[in-house]
Order: structure tokens, then C-alpha cells, then sequence
């Protein structure tokens, strides 16, 4: 299953050359890979439906008990299927849709590495390695949207993807820790048994919360929906793909995946159907809006996603039933319509509805397509659609609670709800079926002509199969939607769709509600305006967050950089200190028992000679007129301190410092001469705030020595060292075993620290603006920040 | 400034100090000492060098230039971290060699990481040194 799993991203490696082999046959070459995998997990089917699980594992990360489990069951089965399946039909589609482009052998290879990362996703059974794959569709998805890296819109279109996404994700990766925590397994299929530990702990409104976030950022639910529709910037085989039938629905996985252990509960209950609800009656109601063909299947996917959102969070086995068998439906049809959007996109060259029209008798296949897929969109028997809306029906409708907020309203509101968003699925149904192929023939930027096969090839064998399973009712229901709801719901039940019903209130909501979308499509040019009144998204709402957010952090930065990096050595300097005096200061204050016992004993008179030459030079460095006498002066200082670590026992230490006090004086001098001679450059105000840190600072670091050494004599951690470092590491030497042994690793970091700074040192001294043309390609060493400067000065 | 007493001396006390600073970092793993100070050492040398014959001198008596030097340290003591995982054990691990070596003793790549650190200490002090000497002169 491993292999499985990541052959998609070997294939995707090698695509690139591949391409440029096979040329425009690569799609249908390429196709053969998700369509192998296709009929392999298809092996599986009667054996999942048996209720079996198959699983596999492999040892990956031993030290965290990260590990790379996977396993199939129905859930994962149903996913499996359709991103392999819809995935086959993609490959193919994109190597139509984007012949002759440039970059495709790129686009084949990220389309192959979502498609793998999608796998894992769904079969994926520890919560780590789900979070991994789960970040991987985000950025794969990220350099799919921004496929068309020369365009603006696409670049902001992506990143707003990816920041939305990648948020939601680590939302996610810390409610995934917390249930951990909570269930002691990393196991996502040990945590169906631990579901009364976790929704008994305190933990567990967290976890829902932060669980929550991950899948609605994922599948576009309000408040998170606005990337869907700027996702639509990428090639329409990626918004077929990516953004209506698999990646959105990762986030429906995941709810589903986690409702036996997190579901059943009030909070669930509230938060999953509320957010679904609002989702789902605000992308009914935005589609309508639209006339760009993706822009309208783009709503109206967040409004399906919705849907599934709200029977997931309803939670009864018949919501359960209805949201597995609409996850196939919508899938099927939703990829179908956006291939064949794409379609027209590309032999017409534009995708408004108004300006399209008759393509029927240009594009018969293209139309056939639409249609099945539109009549599936519908709920109109005998498509597979039809039973979806049925069961959709019966599932708001029932009423099988003891819940304590449930008012007994509350399923007819849920219904009436479920029944207006469906009226305007209908309408879009319409919209993108009737408007562009009906009536006559409009005149359009290309000239349409016959589709190639590749294009239309995917919509039709989507459609085929929508109608197909709507016929035999009897195969999804036993080897997809069956098994897949079981692990759901988590108890065995016995799934029985078939197109014929009798004469039920479900029956009569279908009609109500085909009644009713159509309507709204003949009515359209008068709901319109209706529409456009109300404007809410224009003044407030989660995009124009977003993108004021984003456009807030550099000009805060830039606020925040003048305040903190003026330019200005001394008030560097200051902010360190006083930093260092505030936090250290609260801590000895606020927590630590000054030491009362302050006699001194024994001093020695060279002991005392010391302290003396070092007060010398301090008076020194404060009065002296000459700057060669003050550089001097702070040597003498520095060689004192060295002096008291020669006589209290720590050579390394002294003779580091006198290497560095050599150094630093050997530096002075080569600046000096360059330095204005010695003035006064602060008033008489700021060198007495300056005296005052630096009293300040001097008075905490004696008080800390004071309590440090009042502390009692014991020290494991040099007796720890004093006999690790011989034993274990070989070397008498504790600080440089220490050093180059023990913490190697901060050794490691610290000298590459200094490596970048010297360069840093180079480039500033060496590389003058003037030299910049000759020396580097780099057009302008920043003079914006410089002008700022001036402003904060004193 | 160059006067003939600093050069005279320098000469001596080139070899000296860096033979000097080759020996506090071998003793370095038992006695005072290791690569970070020995470095220092060593780069005092090329300073006290750089400011009696110039900073054009020191840098051809380093053979190679100073920024080459960062890298070569740091690509020793990454390599002497790194080593570890070609015969199975965990990134860091020292690995010591079975039988001591004339001069330096026990040799292992605790001893090859810290001549690293004493190359990369060389470089970047003298980088920053030879940077501001070589301004001052223009």
C-alpha cells in the first residue's frame, strides 16, 4: 500500500522527462498510472464490503512513535476511488486542455504529486502522517493555482490558498496533538474506542474546535470560504480536480473520519451543522450572482460542501447515509461540469454565460456531458443525483434526538434550508446548461469548433456513470456508500437506495424543489438585481479581512522596524539592557529571597587590587577627552575581568577573554582613525537616562551574583559533567567537551551564526553602493528604510 | 605607523603564536583550551601581521582568502557531524578512532568538529578585521 501511495510522487519526479519524450501523448501515458490505481484499490471492493479493513505499517520516526500506517476501509475506499478515478480522467483531460503550453510537463508533475498526496491523505492512519499528506495537497494545491506565475491575480490567488489552508492545517496538527493526549494513541483507528476518554476529557471542546478549523479551511466553509473562488484563476483541470471533486473534500473526510470518536455530542452537533447551514445558504446565494461559468460552479461547489458539512454535523444514520452518497454525487458531477467549462473556455475563449449560447450543435458530446451531469446536479431521476436529494430529504426531516437545544422546529427548518439551497443548485444546473448550449449560436472571441476527445472524454464517462449507478441503485449502495457510511456511523446498517420510493414526503420536497429551481432560473434577470441590493461582501466580510490583514503586516512591520531598529547603536544597546534588567529584575524581586548575610572573609590583598584597576579604568572610560584613551582604558577593564576568572578557577574562560580583549582593542584601532575625534553627541538629559540604565544594570547583575552564590553549595551539573565528560566522551576537559561533545549541536548553530554575520561584515564594508553595479546585480540597496530613519531621531 | 621594532617582532611571533594556537587546540579536550580560543590565537597572529606589513601581506600569508576559510571550517565540522550516519549512528554522534595517534592523542571527530570551529573563529575574525583595515587604507 506504501508504494501505492507514493508512486505518484515517483511518477510525477520523472514526468517532466517524460513529456518531453511523448509529447502530446503524455496525458493518455500518464492517465496510466492513477487508472492502475484505480483498478487495484477496485480489488479491494468486495472485500471492504465484506467488512473487512486492510492495513499496513511501516516504522518511520521510532523516537516520536511516528509511523507510516495506512489503511483501507470504506470511507477510505470510497475517497480512493474517486480521486483515482477522477484523477484518470484529469490526467487525460489536461493534456487536451493544456497542449502546447510551456511549463505542462511541470503541471503534470504537481497534478501526479497531489494526486498522491490525496491518496495518503485518505488512507493515511496516524494522525501525523494524515497531517503531513494533509499539508502537502495545500501545497501542491498552492503551485497549482499559481500555475500561471506571470499573472498577478493567480500569484495572490494562491498564496491566499495557502495561507488559508496551511493556517487551517496547523489549527488542526494542534487539535491532533490534544487528541493524543486525550487518547493516548497516535492510531487514527484506536481512536473510535477511546471516544468516551476523549469526549469526557477537558480537552475535548479544543480539540473539536481546533479539528474544526483544519476541515472547514479545507473544504471552503464560512467563514474560511473566500480562497475557493480565487482558487478558480488556475487551468480549469485544477479546479475540476483540486477544487470541487478531492482536495475540498478532504476536510468532509476528516469530519467523517473523526466522527465516531469526536461526534455524537451538543457542541458537535452545533458547531459542524450551524457552520454547514451558513455555507452552504451563502454559496446557493453567491452562485446565483455569478456569470463566469468557474465562478458559478465555484459557489456552488462551497454550497455542496455545505451540505455535506451540515449532514455530517446532524449526524443520524440517515444524514451519515445521505452525506457518503452525496459525496459520489457531487463529485462526479461537479468534476464533470467544471471539465466541461473548461471545454468551452478553451474553444471559445471566454466563459461568460451571457455571451454564450448553441454550442450544442458545435460540441454534441460536450452538451451530452453537461447534461448528465446537470440532470445528476438536479436530482432528477433516474440519475444517481435524484436518490442523493431523497436521502438528503429524509435525513433533515428525521427527528431521532433527545438533545437538549434541538427545538422541535428544527428539522422543518433544517429542510425548508436544505430546500432553497437546492433550488439554487438547480438553478445553476440550468444556467450552465441551458445558457451556453441552447438557443442560438452567439458569436464568441474564437470560433468554436468540435472538441477533441480529451476534452470531453471525461465529462461523458462521469455523466455515464452518475446515470449508471442510478440505475443500479443496489451496487453503490452495498460496495461505496454502504460500507463507507458504516465506518462513519460506526455501527453496522443495512443501506438500501433504490430509485422508487412510492409517494413520500421526500418525493414531494424533489418536486417542490425542481419546481421551485427552475423558477429561479426563468426569473433570473428579475432576481438579479435583487441580488446585486444586497452587497454585504463589499464592505465587510472574512476576503476583505484577509487582504487588508495581509496588506497590514509589512506597514506594521515597517512601524515596528523604525521603532526597534533606528539605526542607533546606543539604543540597541539600551533595549537589551533595560530588557535584560526588566526581566531578570521581576523575577529576583518577585521570587527570589534576598540574600541577608553579607559579611565578607579572607579577602586576599591581591583579591582586592583587582577590583580597585578595574574601577580605575571605569573612571577612565567615563572622563577621559580622547578616544585611543578610552579604547585603552575598556582593555584594562576587560583584562581585569580575565583576571578574576584566572584566580576563581576558570582558564577557559579567562584566556577567551583576553584573546577577545586583544582582539576588540586590535579593532578599535583600525576604526579610530576613521571615527570623528571624542564629542559630546547627547544632551546632558540622555546621558543622565543613560547613567541610570546602566546604575541600573550594574546593581541587577551584582544582586543576581549576590543570590546565586547565596545559593547552597551543591552542583550536579558539574558532577554530572565532571565524570560523563571522562566517561562517555573521552576528554578531561568539561567546558570543551561540553562544547564540541554534549552540545555540539548549539556549537554547530553558533558558528554558522558568526559565519553569516562576517559575511554580513564583508558586504556592508566591501560592497559599497557604488561598487554595486560592478560587483553584484542587485538594483537598490534599500534607500526607503533610510529617509524613515531620519524621523525617529531624537 | 609601521616601524621596524613591530615588524621584526611580528616575524617571530607569527610562527610562534600560530604553532601556539595549533597547541591549545589539541590540548584543548583535556587541559584549557579548544578550538574557539585557539582560533583567537591564531587570528591575533594574522592581526599583529596585517598591522605591521599591511593587510595585502597578511592576506597572501594566509594563502587562502578569509571567507573560503569560513567555509572549509564549516563544511569540516558539518562533514564531522554528518559522519556519523554513513556507519549508523545518530547525526552527532563522536566517533573515536581505537588507537591514539602520535602528537594529538586520541583522535576522533569530537577533535575533527572542533578544528572546524578553530578555522571558522580564524575566518570570520579575520574577515571583519582585514574589512575595516582595508577601508581604513583606501
Amino acid at each position: 500500500m506504501l508504494l501505492a501511495v507514493l508512486s505518484g510522487f515517483i511518477l510525477a519526479l520523472f514526468a517532466p522527462s517524460i513529456h518531453r519524450a511523448t509529447r502530446e501523448y503524455t496525458g493518455w501515458l500518464l492517465a496510466l498510472l492513477p487508472a492502475a490505481l484505480f483498478l487495484y484499490f477496485a480489488g479491494y471492493i468486495q472485500t471492504i464490503a465484506d467488512g473487512e479493513v486492510v492495513s499496513s505499517s511501516i516504522s518511520w520516526v521510532n523516537l516520536l512513535d511516528v509511523r507510516l500506517d495506512f489503511m483501507l476501509d470504506g470511507l477510505s475506499l470510497l475517497m480512493v476511488l474517486i480521486i483515482t478515478g477522477v484523477g484518470t480522467l484529469i490526467v487525460i483531460y489536461a493534456g487536451g486542455y493544456l497542449k502546447g503550453d510551456a511549463l505542462i510537463g511541470r503541471f503534470y508533475a504537481y497534478l501526479l504529486s497531489f494526486m498522491a498526496a490525496m491518496v495518503g491523505v485518505v488512507l493515511s492512519d496516524n494522525l501525523i502522517t494524515l497531517f503531513i499528506f494533509w499539508e502537502l495537497t495545500s501545497i501542491t494545491s498552492y503551485l497549482l493555482i499559481g500555475y500561471k506565475h506571470n499573472y498577478d491575480d493567480s500569484r495572490a490567488a494562491a498564496l491566499k490558498a495557502l495561507v488559508t489552508t496551511g493556517a487551517g492545517g496547523l489549527a488542526m496538527l494542534a487539535g491532533f496533538i490534544l487528541l493524543a493526549v486525550a487518547s493516548g494513541t497516535w492510531r487514527i483507528s484506536s481512536l473510535d474506542t477511546h471516544a468516551q476518554l476523549i469526549q469526557q476529557s477537558d480537552l475535548y471542546l479544543p480539540i473539536l474546535i481546533l479539528v474544526c478549523i483544519g476541515a472547514f479551511t479545507k473544504s471552503a466553509q464560512f467563514p474560511f470560504h473566500y480562497w475557493l473562488p480565487g482558487a478558480m484563476a488556475a487551468p480549469t483541470p485544477v479546479s475540476a480536480y483540486l477544487h470541487s471533486a478531492t482536495m475540498v473534500k478532504a476536510g468532509v473526510y476528516l469530519l467523517a473520519r473523526m466522527s465516531p470518536s469526536l461526534g455524537h455530542t451538543d457542541e458537535w452537533t452545533l458547531i459542524v451543522t450551524s457552520v454547514g447551514v451558513i455555507t452552504m445558504l451563502m454559496g446557493g446565494y453567491l452562485s446565483l450572482k455569478q456569470y463566469d461559468l468557474k465562478r458559478i460552479l465555484a459557489y456552488s461547489t462551497i454550497s455542496s460542501l455545505g451540505m455535506l458539512i451540515m449532514l455530517l454535523g446532524w449526524n443520524t444514520k440517515v444524514a451519515i447515509e445521505a452525506a457518503m452518497l452525496f459525496l459520489l454525487v457531487h463529485s462526479l458531477y461537479k468534476g464533470a461540469l467544471f471539465m466541461v467549462a473548461g471545454a468551452i473556455d478553451h474553444e471559445t475563449g471566454t466563459r461568460d454565460i451571457e455571451g454564450l449560447g448553441g454550442l450544442w450543435r458545435v460540441m454534441p458530446m460536450v452538451a451530452i456531458g453537461t447534461l448528465l451531469a446537470a440532470l445528476s446536479m438536479s436530482g432528477i431521476p433516474p440519475l444517481l443525483g435524484f436518490i442523493g436529494k431523497e436521502l438528503i430529504y429524509e435525513a433533515t426531516l428525521e427527528y431521532e434526538f433527545d438533545v437538549e437545544f434541538v427545538l422541535t422546529f428544527l428539522p422543518a427548518l433544517l429542510t425548508f434550508l436544505a430546500v432553497i439551497a437546492n433550488m439554487a443548485a438547480i438553478a445553476v444546473a440550468c444556467m450552465v446548461t441551458i445558457q451556453p448550449f441552447a438557443g442560438k449560436l452567439k458569436d464568441t472571441p474564437k470560433h468554436p469548433h468540435r472538441a477533441p476527445i480529451a476534452l470531453w472524454l471525461g465529462a461523458v464517462l462521469l455523466g455515464i456513470v452518475a446515470l449508471a449507478l442510478g440505475l443500479f441503485a443496489q451496487i453503490p449502495s452495498k460496495y461505496l456508500v454502504g460500507p463507507a457510511a458504516e465506518v462513519v456511523y460506526g455501527n453496522d446498517l443495512t443501506l438500501k437506495l433504490s430509485l422508487w420510493h412510492g409517494v413520500t414526503p421526500m418525493l414531494i420536497l424533489s418536486i417542490i424543489t425542481i419546481a421551485g429551481g427552475v423558477m429561479i432560473f426563468w426569473q433570473r434577470y428579475n432576481i438579479r438585481p435583487i441580488l446585486n441590493y444586497f452587497d454585504p461582501g463589499a464592505y465587510i466580510g472574512p476576503d476583505l479581512l484577509f487582504v487588508n490583514g495581509i496588506d497590514a503586516l509589512p506597514s506594521s512591520a515597517k512601524r515596528f522596524t523604525l521603532i526597534f531598529q533606528s539605526g542607533k547603536l546606543r539604543y540597541y544597546v539600551s533595549i537589551i539592557v533595560l530588557t535584560l534588567i526588566f526581566l531578570v529584575g521581576y523575577v529576583i524581586i518577585a521570587r527570589v529571597e534576598l540574600p541577608t548575610d553579607l559579611t565578607i572573609e579572607d579577602v586576599r590583598f591581591y583579591e582586592l587590587i583587582i577590583p580597585v584597576v578595574i574601577l580605575i579604568g571605569v573612571t577612565f572610560v567615563l572622563f577621559s577627552r580622547s578616544l585611543l584613551f578610552t579604547v585603552a582604558a575598556l582593555g584594562v577593564i576587560g583584562y581585569g575581568e580575565s583576571m578574576i576568572f584566572v584566580l576563581y578557577g576558570a582558564p577557559d574562560l579567562a584566556m577567551t577573554q583576553f584573546a577577545i580583549e586583544t582582539l576588540t582593542v586590535i579593532l578599535f584601532v583600525l576604526v579610530l582613525y576613521k571615527l570623528p575625534p571624542l564629542v559630546t553627541f547627547s544632551t546632558r538629559r540622555a546621558r543622565y537616562r543613560d547613567g541610570i540604565i546602566a546604575i541600573a544594570a550594574g546593581a541587577m547583575i551584582t544582586t543576581l551574583i549576590l543570590v546565586i552564590t547565596a545559593l547552597p553549595k551543591e552542583a550536579p551539573l558539574t558532577e554530572f559533567f565532571a565524570g560523563a565528560s571522562y566517561d562517555e566522551a573521552q576528554g578531561r576537559n568539561i567546558v570543551n567537551v561540553i562544547l564540541v561533545d554534549f552540545r555540539g549541536f548549539d556549537t554547530l548553530g553558533e558558528i554558522i551564526v558568526l559565519g553569516v554575520a562576517a559575511l554580513g561584515v564583508y558586504a556592508l564594508l566591501k560592497l559599497r553602493p557604488g561598487e554595486f553595479s560592478k560587483t553584484a546585480d542587485i538594483d537598490d540597496p534599500e534607500p526607503v528604510i533610510k529617509d524613515d530613519r531620519s524621523a525617529v531621531e531624537e | 605607523m609601521r616601524s621596524l621594532i613591530l615588524k621584526t617582532a611580528t616575524r617571530l611571533l607569527l610562527p610562534l603564536m600560530l604553532l601556539f594556537s595549533v597547541f591549545v587546540l589539541i590540548r584543548g579536550h583535556n587541559e584549557p583550551g579548544g578550538g574557539f580560543i585557539a582560533g583567537l590565537v591564531a587570528a591575533s597572529a594574522f592581526a599583529l601581521y596585517a598591522i605591521a606589513y599591511g593587510v595585502n601581506r597578511a592576506e597572501d600569508a594566509l594563502h587562502i582568502s578569509t571567507i573560503n576559510m569560513i567555509g572549509g571550517g564549516l563544511l569540516i565540522a558539518a562533514v564531522s557531524a554528518a559522519f556519523p550516519l554513513l556507519v549508523g549512528d545518530p547525526f552527532f554522534t563522536i566517533l573515536w578512532l581505537p588507537f591514539d595517534l602520535p602528537i594529538v592523542g586520541k583522535a576522533g571527530t569530537a577533535f575533527t568538529f572542533d578544528a572546524g570551529v578553530y578555522l571558522v573563529v580564524i575566518g570570520v575574525t579575520l574577515t571583519i578585521i582585514f574589512a575595516m583595515a582595508e577601508t581604513e587604507e583606501d
